[in-house]
């Protein structure tokens, strides 16, 4: 009985941390570009939006440029 | 040291986010860098599109722009005269770089003469005057 209860519990807590992980390498490998306007409106397109293509084309080269 | 070789050692001593900068004006040409010149041309051609195309997704006028890859970060930050761009590693704390990039473009710009603030007319002592006619009148 003690024995099924920790298991539930290792696997409850396992799956939690999984889910946390997964969540973190997904937001990190979305490349996304940041425009800062004057009139103060930030505008954000995310990588797979038709106005990120042509941007992050650019800020790859960029990136690419500066490493060498 | 020229202001924008001494901007930008000024910027990568105090950013450690900072890998690379280039300053360019608006056609594009190069006014310093921290990388040598063909890298610091291939920058300022991708800075220059990459913020024009930006610039035109909107009615508004673009200042400042950051994109986030998978392999690091590329920030541009414009004045009036010029533009500068860097590039980071992954993750980095935008804010801190925009504020450090502001203050190398606003370091970047001549000081201006102040011009000499006109000497202010002198008014008549009325105190004097006031009190002399008192006098003559009851005189």
């Amino acid at each position: 009985m003690r024995a099924r209860r920790a298991l539930a519990v290792g696997a409850a807590i396992g799956s939690a941390a999984g889910a946390v992980l997964l969540r973190r390498r997904a937001g990190r490998s979305r490349d996304r570009v940041e425009l800062y306007f004057d009139d103060g409106s930030l505008v954000t397109f995310a990588q797979g939006s038709p106005e990120a293509v042509p941007l992050l084309l650019h800020a790859r080269e960029l990136l690419a440029a500066a490493r060498g | 040291m020229p202001p924008a070789a001494d901007a930008l050692a000024h910027l990568t001593e105090i950013s450690t986010q900072i890998e690379a900068a280039v300053v360019l004006d608006r056609e594009g040409g190069v006014q310093a860098a921290t990388v040598d010149d063909e890298r610091a041309g291939r920058i300022a051609r991708a800075a220059l599109e990459l913020f024009r195309q930006a610039d035109a997704q909107r009615e508004q006028e673009l200042v400042q722009l950051d994109a986030a890859l998978a392999g690091g970060s590329v920030f541009v930050v414009r004045d009036e005269e010029r533009l500068i761009a860097a590039t980071t590693g992954p993750g980095p704390t935008a804010g801190l770089v925009f504020y450090d990039l502001k203050s190398a473009l606003r370091s970047f710009a001549e000081p201006k003469p102040k011009p000499k603030p006109k000497p202010k007319p002198r008014t008549p002592a009325k105190r004097a005057t006031t009190r002399r006619k008192k006098d003559d009148a009851s005189a």
